[in-house]
């Protein structure tokens, strides 16, 4: 079957991979990334699609073709990512300067909203607005508050937060809009690392108490 | 490693840059590199580097570096006025220094950016593979400053280049770019717009993005001069997503932004277009004020419909017939 994504041409050194069928993003994800297609330079999952770059002097329409290649067939013999991608555990001190705000806004106590961040399983989404910073989702809803209505011309690294059902660590200072509901002592980015990001497209995530 | 090249003075802005650092996405980290990488592979070519090597780049000229080393050098992009211990120097010519020779470059009064490559390469500690520095994400090194001392790696075994470098020419006419629509192009209720009269350069210019506005625009009260707004279909929100080098993202103000080498990786307003890769280096070379045309550049598989291959081969077809069919079966075989 061939009704996995659309696939929109987004100029001529990138193409936008609309998923369409049942398998979820990170199924198409991980068959891009399986596939190693030729003249693809990178691969960037975000909300709801894949952003492929290629390599200069690269053919689209060839690549474009590869992509439909690799994206056709079913998902049932795939392992699920789920089982395949590591666990990461941050201890937070849930000390954040939103944390009695966003207890009001969704009518429970603060004691609940620390029982409710760290109860659940996140799972990083995709990594966006600066280096390191990984979208979580959780396993169950709940937890949705929006973001202030006024964003922090600064918000310090290791901020933990809240924003529109996700939740997420600034791994640098940064501006951001973002409720936060805690710190940790964990670096998020580190160029010393092998793998500077510690949380990559679907990592699962656990918040523990410090 | 000690320093061989001198900065006495930055300009305006000036960065270390190479061609980025692609490959990175999974962490968060564009690709950055130099903003006009026309010209700053021109320079590396100049001085018989791997075009790929590390040069400063810096806005509208005004750095002045002393060799510490005899070192040899070529400046290209925006055609800034260039001195030798004050004695005036061809643009993009090679330019041997002697140790304590001083390179000055006066203002460009066309172009925006100026590349200066040194053979060897600038020989700075990479980061994430590369030695660009990214503004938006503060990775690479530093912006320079006076007083910097910076490195140059091994000398490669070619000989520059010395014959006649391709310039680009630079003006301060309007600028004409190639932009293909899409991907979001459908989320607009004239997306051709893009295309109808020109934009001009605000001053909101910097390696992430060049802010755009329609001349004369009064902010879409009757959309002067008969250039239109650009306008959405509806008002939904884009979920987040991958946003490519040259994307004209388009925010609900309609004043598009072309994304360049520091751009976010990914965005949450819908991409009208993008402007081709090869076209790029003008946009980065062009200055606040400074007009912008975008001309429709439709992709090659879409661009060959049915009605293209009507062409009745009756009798014997002219040579530009065959061309027109042969032309046109290649583009289909690649869909």
């Amino acid at each position: 079957m061939s009704d996995v994504a659309e696939v929109r041409w987004a100029g001529d050194r990138a193409l936008l991979i609309c998923p369409t069928g049942h398998d979820g993003l990170l199924d198409v994800v991980e068959r891009l990334r399986d596939a190693a297609l030729p003249g693809v330079e990178d691969i960037l999952p975000a909300a709801e699609t894949v952003l492929l770059t290629l390599r200069d002097g690269s053919e689209q329409g060839v690549v474009e073709s590869e992509v439909r290649k690799a994206l056709s067939g079913t998902a049932s013999e795939r392992a699920i990512t789920a089982e395949r991608a590591e666990e990461v555990v941050i201890p937070v001190r849930y000390d954040g300067e939103d944390l009695a705000d966003v207890a009001a806004i969704l009518g429970t106590t603060v004691e609940d909203v620390i029982a409710e961040h760290t109860s659940r399983t996140w799972r990083c989404r995709f990594i966006g607005f600066t280096a390191g910073f990984g979208y979580l989702e959780s396993d169950r809803g709940g937890l949705v508050v929006p973001r202030r209505r006024q964003s922090r011309t600064a918000v310090p690294a290791g901020a933990v937060a809240l924003a529109d059902g996700f939740s997420a660590v600034y791994p640098r200072r940064a501006p951001g809009g973002w409720q936060l509901i805690g710190t940790t002592e964990l670096t998020m980015f580190d160029l010393s690392r092998p793998r500077p990001a510690l949380l990559t497209a679907g990592t699962r995530v656990r918040f523990v108490r410090s | 490693m000690s320093g061989a090249l001198r900065i006495l003075a930055p300009g305006p802005s000036a960065t270390i840059q190479d061609l980025g650092r692609p490959g990175w996405f999974s962490a968060g980290v564009g690709v950055s590199g130099a903003a006009d990488t026309d010209s700053l592979r021109l320079a590396n070519r100049l001085v018989g580097n791997d075009e790929g090597a590390a040069g400063i780049e810096c806005v509208l000229g005004g750095l002045q570096v002393e060799a510490i080393e005899v070192v040899t050098l070529a400046v290209t992009g925006a055609p800034a006025p260039i001195t030798v211990d004050g004695i005036p120097v061809d643009h993009a010519s090679v330019v041997r220094l002697e140790s304590g020779q001083r390179l000055a470059l006066g203002l460009a009064a066309t172009g925006l950016r100026v590349y200066l490559a040194v053979r060897g390469g600038l020989a700075v500690e990479p980061v994430l593979g590369s030695r660009s520095r990214d503004t938006l994400a503060g990775l690479g090194p530093e912006p320079l400053t006076a007083g910097d001392e910076l490195p140059v790696g091994p000398e490669p075994i070619g000989s520059p280049l010395t014959g006649i470098a391709p310039l680009t020419p630079m003006t301060n006419d309007p600028v004409v770019v190639r932009v293909q629509l899409g991907p979001r192009a459908d989320w607009f209720a004239q997306p051709e717009d893009l295309f109808v009269g020109g934009w001009s350069l605000t001053d909101r210019l910097d390696r992430i993005g060049a802010r755009l506005a329609r001349p004369g625009w009064d902010g879409g009260k009757d959309g002067q001069q008969g250039c239109p707004a650009l306008t959405r279909r509806d008002s939904r929100e884009l979920p987040t997503e991958g946003m490519p080098l040259g994307a004209i993202q388009v925010p609900p103000s309609g004043e598009p932004v072309v994304f360049l080498a520091d751009h976010p990786i990914t965005g949450g307003y819908p991409v009208i277009g993008v402007v081709l890769g090869a076209d790029i280096p003008l946009v980065a070379q062009a200055r606040p004020g400074q007009q912008l045309i975008f001309v429709p550049e439709q992709p090659r598989a879409s661009a060959v419909r049915l009605a293209d291959l009507q062409i009745t081969l009756r009798g014997r077809p002219s040579a530009t017939e065959t061309a027109a069919v042969i032309a046109a079966l290649t583009m289909l075989t690649h869909p």
